[in-house]
């Protein structure tokens, strides 16, 4: 861990202000990522601002009939909220499908989001990481990459997002609000908030460097049936396989978003019409053009019969 | 004394101490985190320093420079030891890589310098500033199926080459060839490698984490040229080992080094992304199995040829181990093909050999008795044996094999399994049940102690002997409290510690029954000192109670010592007749009922009992724990745990325990144990064996032969993961 200096923000907007005003700043809300990247030296701020006094920690009804989630609500909190649990039944389930509960008290709504890819390349600083080190290289190609992503990676990198929350958040068509230093604030629908790796896998959002989360807010609610199914190696505290979030209707239309596929929640609305033709129809346009390693082609066939073991279930 | 002859009648045989299922003595220290762990030993030296490590970022060449000068002058660096300055320094023959000295590189994260701060975070800081320009050797291997394919042809000594494998296999009338492979597993012990060093002259004090204090206090006299009584080993705590600690390592190595250069205490623990490459595995393993049978299942040929990965001077995993010993066969062919290739060093991991081994030959014994239709624990029972197959002149000491096999049948029901494969739905799930036997040598090694009356009244037994978690506090303190005829709690045991008697140590699973026989062989020989006190005939004498009952008088403990402790020291040799004669072993039945999602293919464990023959068991809670613990290590081996090679850079990718992964809670169901009664003479005065790798032996296999069951896909290469037969399940809709 490399020395870095340390300040609490008193507002968002002075966060944002503290990280426009030293290049190498980062937000520090749970830390539950950045502190163990910091002491592998894969993160190495010069400077944290502490967010964890802003309140921001309540979660509330909006006009729209949504719910205004603060960024600094743990991951415990909001799976237990009566309402997410009542009308957000996705978001419930990604989100303890999640880590363990001791990461989950401390884990924030923000973090989540931003946390960073567990791809095993990534965290050995000996081997080559474009997103680690733009422009090294990326040892994860033709190496152990049965966990990476066979859809949206680019040749620099196929590194895989791994947070659950988000998938039930893009499923839900979640917008994160932010502010910046200027006090100028803006609304990102979750589709758009994370970027692809293209040439440049560094830049993981769209987010500017002095631009704090403050909120996620959910649109109000799909009703329906709602499943986060995740399939993994052991039953608890791994990262997905495969996951899938979803949201059937009783006319046997819905909604859904892949997780552990792609370097981002995997989403595509026109794939989401062919739901009544079956879990195949849908993946085959979902997964479409996917690229996947030898590693991990069973990931095309994992979603397929993932969505398929949902869609059974919720026809009862 | 000498154990030249099997046990008869004796004073353990009394077991009103021993055989009772008592809670662990030093349970209370350790739930209330007093027990003291090599790292957080704060008192023991002062003005502690800090030591980081830093490992090789490459597998297999050499370091052309190093550049310490910005982590020197780094904050708080007191100082820093690197590999070139010095020559490689000498080893034993236990470890397998160097651990450290000279400009070669064996193997990833190979410990190449420690630095020495105030503090852990800026040793840790400073380490990572150390310049290090590499020569990496391109001809470097590190595929083990490639190197196997390229070497399948050469001659090998056999283990085993008994009457005539080739043609009684072609001539038999059902038969089998299958391959499987088992991956590289890491120990992933719970306490991380730990040692804190301090220098008097030429003296040195290791405070540390390790199995075998003896081995490795001759290790330290080899590698630092001194003799072995210079070295002093505390360890009286140790967070699990499963053979990863079992010899001297680098942290060791590094605290010792970095403590003589600065002049002061260092600590030292290896990080946790370092250790799967810095310290040992078990081997990967590449098994073919051909067994050939009549059409009644009895076997009549049986082949096993292992290949395995290890650094030159190793064996690795040898899979055909158990093989020699579990059934019988007239023909046999038994091969292990160690193959020299550069990953990190693959040495003993809980039953070395036997784990992997049995994976592969319990699912060939399943396959074959499918193809013969029978009942698989069938098959095994009439392939029991009651000689050592490789040497029929020889007979097992106990071995009651069948027994585990029909009492496991009978207690999980397996007359009500699923019989046919992929057969038996309940909702989205696939039910099915597996069996295999499990088979592990019962080694002793000679194991000494001491032990005293006190003026108390009380019993302390001091031996080198180590508790890895296993138990041997309460079991050598149950000892204690039998043959003294005491109470157990007022017997205190003090453990690890090399100004102690030398003991077996904590490995093979010989050390529960060779270190109770150690402080058996001690307990009486302190009997004997009390007897000529009182000028009794020892055999007269009667120990009950914390009194010394002869002749219709009774004394206490507690007088004949008020003058001083009387203190007594033995050591319990084994005769060749216990190896020679007889061949003593454990033995197991495994049963496993699994259920497998039908579309996506997660496996839940539902159902877990073995049923063991292991002699006498000495506490029947501390041996249950040893086995449960055994049969979730076996859950892991069988759906998860596997150390990922990447072939290109030599090294396993996975190297922390969120990409390592092994059972957490959830993946654990209700796990049944039952010993069958019993005890064998021929191995201890205590009439005792190990349990603790018998525990792991055969039940991956189980697990696999259960998956079988309930999908109908088999799959031979280990962990059974689901996109291993994905393809094979249900069609969905």
């Amino acid at each position: 861990m490399r020395a870095f200096s340390y300040e609490r923000a008193g507002s968002p907007q002075e966060a944002a202000a503290a990280a426009a005003a030293q290049e190498g700043a980062q937000f520090i809300a749970g830390g539950t990522n950045l502190l163990d990247l910091m002491k592998l030296e894969i993160e190495t701020p010069s400077h944290l601002i502490d967010v964890n006094g802003l309140g921001l920690d309540t979660i509330e009804a909006t006009a729209e009939g949504g719910l205004r989630i603060g960024a600094l609500v743990r991951n415990t909190d909001l799976a237990a909220d009566q309402r997410v649990r009542r009308d957000y039944g996705v978001l419930s389930r990604a989100l303890v499908a999640g880590a363990s509960g001791q990461l989950r008290n401390k884990a924030t709504t923000g973090g989540n989001l931003l946390q960073r890819t567990r791809c095993p390349y990534f965290y050995d600083t000996n081997m080559s990481c474009n997103k680690r080190e733009p422009g090294s290289g990326c040892a994860a190609q033709g190496g152990y990459s049965r966990q990476l992503a066979v859809i949206g990676g680019s040749e620099a990198c196929i590194a895989t997002h791994p947070s659950d929350m988000a998938i039930a958040m893009r499923v839900l068509d979640a917008v994160v609000e932010t502010v910046n230093a200027e006090g100028d604030t803006r609304a990102i629908p979750l589709a758009d908030f994370h970027l692809l790796p293209g040439d440049t896998p560094h830049i993981e959002t769209v987010l500017a460097p002095d631009e704090f989360i403050t909120a996620v807010v959910l649109p109000r609610p799909l009703g329906g049936q709602h499943f986060y199914h995740k399939v993994r190696d052991r039953a608890s505290y791994a990262f997905a396989l495969v996951s899938v979030a979803a949201v059937i209707q009783p006319d046997g239309s819905g909604r859904i978003a892949l997780g552990g596929v792609a370097p981002k929640p995997w989403r595509n609305e026109a794939a989401e019409a062919a739901m009544p033709n079956g879990a195949r129809a849908v993946i085959s346009r979902l997964l479409e053009g996917a690229t996947p390693t030898e590693d991990n082609e069973f990931k095309v066939t994992l979603a397929e019969r993932t969505l398929a073991a949902v869609l059974a279930e919720a026809r009862g | 004394m000498r154990f030249d002859s099997p046990a008869e009648q004796n004073v353990s045989d009394r077991m009103k101490v021993l055989g009772q299922p008592l809670r662990r003595i030093d349970g209370p220290l350790k739930t209330t985190g007093m027990a003291p762990y090599a790292y957080e030993r704060h008192g023991v030296a002062k003005d502690q320093l800090v030591g980081y490590p830093l490992g090789s970022a490459i597998a297999k060449g050499r370091i052309v420079s190093m550049d310490i000068n910005e982590a020197q002058a780094s904050p708080g660096v007191v100082g820093i030891v690197t590999t070139l300055e010095m020559e490689r320094l000498p080893k034993v023959d236990w470890n397998v890589a160097y651990l450290f000295g000279g400009r070669d590189i064996q193997h990833y994260h190979q410990a190449i310098a420690v630095v020495v701060a105030n503090s852990f975070e800026e040793a840790r800081a400073a380490a990572a500033l150390i310049r290090v320009e590499y020569e990496e050797d391109q001809d470097a291997m590190y595929d083990l199926a490639a190197v196997r394919q390229e070497r399948l042809s050469d001659d090998v000594e056999p283990i085993d080459d008994i009457g005539d494998f080739e043609s009684a296999y072609a001539s038999a009338e059902v038969t089998l060839d299958a391959t499987y492979t088992t991956p590289g597993q890491c120990h992933a012990q719970m306490e991380p490698h730990a040692t804190i060093a301090q220098w008097d002259g030429d003296h040195l004090t290791l405070w540390t984490s390790n199995q075998m204090i003896e081995w490795s206090r001759q290790a330290l006299a080899t590698t630092f040229d001194l003799p072995a009584e210079n070295f002093r080993l505390d360890s009286p705590y140790i967070g699990g080992g499963f053979g990863v600690k079992l010899f001297l390592r680098a942290d060791a190595v590094m605290a010792a080094l970095a403590a003589r250069k600065v002049g002061r205490a260092v600590k030292l623990a290896l990080p946790r992304p370092m250790s799967a490459n810095n310290t040992t595995h078990r081997g990967l393993t590449i098994q073919r199995i051909r067994i050939g049978a009549t059409q009644e299942g009895k076997i009549t040929a049986i082949g096993h040829d292992n290949a395995t990965n290890t650094l030159p001077g190793g064996d690795g995993e040898n899979g055909a181990r158990a093989t020699r010993r579990f059934y019988a066969g007239e023909n046999r062919l038994l091969i292990n093909r160690a193959l020299e290739i550069h990953l990190p060093e693959s040495n003993a991991m809980r039953a070395p050999g036997e784990t992997a081994g049995l994976m592969a030959l319990e699912i060939a014994m399943d396959e074959m008795a499918e193809k013969l239709g029978m009942d698989p624990v069938e098959f095994r029972i009439i392939n029991d044996t009651q000689v050592d197959p490789s040497h029929p002149e020889r007979q097992f000491s106990e071995r009651h094999f069948i027994e585990c096999l029909q009492r496991g049948a009978e207690v999980f029901n397996w007359a009500s399994r699923n019989k046919a494969p992929g057969s038996r739905r309940e909702g989205a799930w696939l039910i099915g049940h597996g069996v295999a036997g499990a088979y592990r040598d019962a080694p002793a090694e000679t194991s000494g102690a001491r032990v005293s009356v006190r003026p108390d009244g009380s019993i302390r037994v001091e031996t080198d002997m180590t508790d890895i978690g296993t138990g041997s506090y309460t079991i050598i303190a149950q000892t204690a409290a039998e043959m003294m005829g005491v109470s157990l709690e007022v017997v205190n045991v003090d453990l690890g510690d090399s100004r102690h008697p030398v003991s077996a140590g904590s490995g093979g699973q010989w050390g529960a029954a060779s270190s109770t026989a150690g402080v058996y062989a001690a307990c009486l020989a302190l009997r004997k000192k009390i007897a000529e006190r009182l000028a009794v005939d020892p055999e007269a004498l009667e120990f009950s109670e914390g009194y010394v009952r002869y002749n219709d008088q009774q004394t206490a403990l507690s007088e004949l010592a008020s003058a001083g402790s009387i203190t007594a020291e033995d050591s319990i040799e084994f005769g060749d007749f216990r190896s020679e004669e007889y061949q003593l072993a454990t033995f197991g039945a495994h049963f496993v009922e699994v259920a497998v999602h039908a579309t996506t293919g997660e496996i839940r464990v539902l159902r877990m009992l073995a049923v063991c023959d292991a002699g006498r068991i000495l506490n029947p809670m501390t041996a249950r724990s040893q086995v449960i613990g055994a049969m979730t290590m076996g859950v892991g081996a069988a759906l998860m745990e596997s150390l990922a090679v990447d072939t290109r850079h030599g090294f396993f990718v996975n190297h922390d325990l969120a990409g390592y992964e092994v059972p957490v809670h959830a993946d654990i169901p209700e796990q049944q144990v039952i010993f069958l009664e019993g005890e064998d003479p021929y191995s201890t005065p205590l009439k005792a064996k190990g349990v603790g790798e018998l525990g792991i032996c055969g039940v991956s296999a189980a697990v696999a032969n259960a998956v079988y069951n309930a999908t109908g896909a088999r799959v031979r290469d280990y962990p059974i993961t689901l996109d291993k037969f994905l393809d094979r399940l249900p069609e969905i809709a």
